[in-house]
């Protein structure tokens, strides 16, 4: 029996910063005290399981489950010119969201290709939080410093300083709303004014609550398909957050790890960098054409390549599922049929046993025309099954 | 429960259960344990030659893909159907009900012992 880390997902994502450093969350006597297996991502010694990856997964699905993104990145800017520094730094149009608003973008290189993918949170009329995956904040903290250096704004790295809870499932607006402590900064600070707040919290929106009086930003957003809710809070207050909504919540909160995150973001069509995003990847190859805003105003950068677009036949990102029980993973060549004589034609992404659909569901990179003929196989360590495109996501939660 | 003191053990995470000139094998609680959910285990069919070191089935969790190795020379005369139908038994009873093959071998290599395992396994 042999382990193959080469397969292994999402710790496959390779480390760029200092690898001999080796860092740990805020939470990590919490995560050591419930038993937690821990995996290297990033550089940080993270959950990987708590105790089984399929429980963690349903948990999400039909209750709620517990996540510490700590190793996440956080990069601030404050300034008179955030907003317009972010829509040169960035593919999006920042300066377009309201205060409390969160949008999903990407930071472009010059040629087009994704440094990484990001949300933006705006928390003022000059400031915003930019989260950048653990693997890149440094390069991304770093790009944005000096894509803002001709704008009147300040660009800070406050990854050390704000450790991220996720509560993400059906049941997570239940648990949040019971848990004791919350309140809304500012005048009156009440858990009345808090559950008002909750209430009228729409999708990819924020806004800052207290924990036991300590701030904590609160927003409705997530990686796993779920409704849900994540926390940035100091990392000294971390460990009394995690431990209230683990008591209130009950047997309605379970702890999970990243194999688990890993599973639910597949299902939910969502791309993880390394994976399906990556320098060598225009937007529109991974199907995020719709995150450049070619309409907004000024240079940005990447906007020229973005707008020329990938070569003629290059690969697209595609949904494929199998039958059966053996998953196509990451690395795995996808080819335009099963005979002696089939090419490859893509290569896999991302794959797993659905554990919601209980059948094999993948990310790959294809030719276009290899999709529309159809009769794609994928090599699964020497057996070619076959595969079928579908749209994503695989998984939409029930409405 | 088979007593897993009484077992043999490979470097590659398998252990042994010698019975006459026929050997039970699975994976260890570590091995087990390091996979995560399996979720589909193949194996070879009774009958099948398998020679020592060399790749016989594969064990897939949700997070990666595990390979199994014969430990001995000879023909497997059981594949537990069990583990086939019910993959999890690997996980909950890796020494027991989650057992792999049955396989004839009428010499054995040399095996590690339950200590020696242990110790390989940092335990």
């Amino acid at each position: 029996m042999t382990h193959d880390p080469g397969t292994t997902s999402p710790a496959a994502v390779p480390d760029e910063g200092d690898a001999a450093r080796e860092r740990r969350s805020p939470l990590d006597a919490v995560h050591r005290a419930a038993g937690a297996s821990f995996t290297d991502f990033a550089g940080w010694q993270m959950p990987v399981r708590y105790s089984s990856d399929l429980a963690e997964h349903h948990a999400v699905r039909t209750t709620s489950g517990l996540f510490d993104l700590s190793h996440m990145g956080e990069i601030v800017l404050i300034g008179a010119d955030s907003a317009a520094a972010l829509d040169f730094a960035l593919a999006g149009k920042l300066s377009a969201i309201e205060i409390g608003q969160a949008k999903y973008s990407l930071l472009l290189a010059e040629d087009g290709g994704i440094i990484d993918d990001l949300v933006v949170y705006r928390t003022g009329e000059d400031r915003f939080m930019v989260v950048a995956n653990a693997s890149n904040a440094a390069v991304v903290a770093e790009e944005l410093r000096t894509r803002a250096a001709g704008f009147d704004t300040i660009v800070e790295d406050e990854s050390e300083d704000i450790a991220l809870i996720a509560l993400q499932g059906p049941d997570a607006r239940a648990v949040l709303l019971e848990t004791p402590g919350f309140g809304v900064e500012g005048p009156g600070n009440d858990e009345e004014d808090f559950d008002a707040r909750i209430a009228a919290l729409k999708y990819y929106r924020a806004f800052p609550a207290t924990f036991e009086g300590r701030p904590v930003l609160v927003a409705r957003t997530g990686y796993t398909g779920e409704d849900g809710f994540e926390l940035y809070v100091a990392p000294e207050r971390a460990p009394g957050l995690w431990a209230a909504l683990v008591e209130t919540g009950g047997p309605r909160v379970t702890l999970c790890g990243l194999a688990s995150r890993d599973t639910l973001r597949l299902e939910a069509g969502m791309p993880l960098y390394g994976h399906e995003l990556g320098r060598d990847i225009l937007p529109v190859q991974a199907g995020l054409g719709r995150v450049v805003a070619h309409g907004k105003e000024g240079d940005f950068i990447g906007r020229d390549a973005t707008a020329a677009g990938p070569a003629e036949g290059a690969r697209v990102l595609v949904g494929l599922t199998a039958e059966g029980r053996r998953a196509p993973r990451a690395g795995y060549e996808v080819y335009d049929g099963d005979g002696a004589d089939a090419a490859p034609v893509g290569v896999i992404t991302s794959g797993a046993l659905s554990p919601t659909l209980g059948h094999p569901v993948a990310m790959a990179f294809v030719a276009p025309a290899a999709v529309e003929a159809g009769g794609l196989h994928v090599d699964v360590r020497g057996t070619r099954i076959p595969a079928s495109v579908v749209p994503l996501p695989f998984y939409k939660r029930p409405s | 429960m088979t007593d897993n003191t009484e077992l043999q053990y490979t470097a590659e995470h398998e252990w042994v259960l010698v019975d006459g000139d026929t050997v039970t094998i699975g994976i260890t609680d570590y091995a087990a344990d390091k996979l995560g959910d399996i979720v589909f285990v193949e194996l070879p069919a009774a009958g099948t030659a398998v020679s020592e070191g060399t790749v016989v089935g594969e064990i897939e969790s949700t997070k990666s893909v595990g390979e199994l190795f014969a430990p001995v020379n000879g023909e497997v005369v059981e594949a537990n159907q069990a583990v086939v139908d019910s993959p999890e038994l690997v996980n909950s009873d890796p020494f027991g009900e989650g057992w792999l093959l049955k396989i004839t071998a009428p010499e054995l290599p040399k095996l590690l012992s339950h200590a020696e395992y242990r110790a390989l396994v940092g335990e």
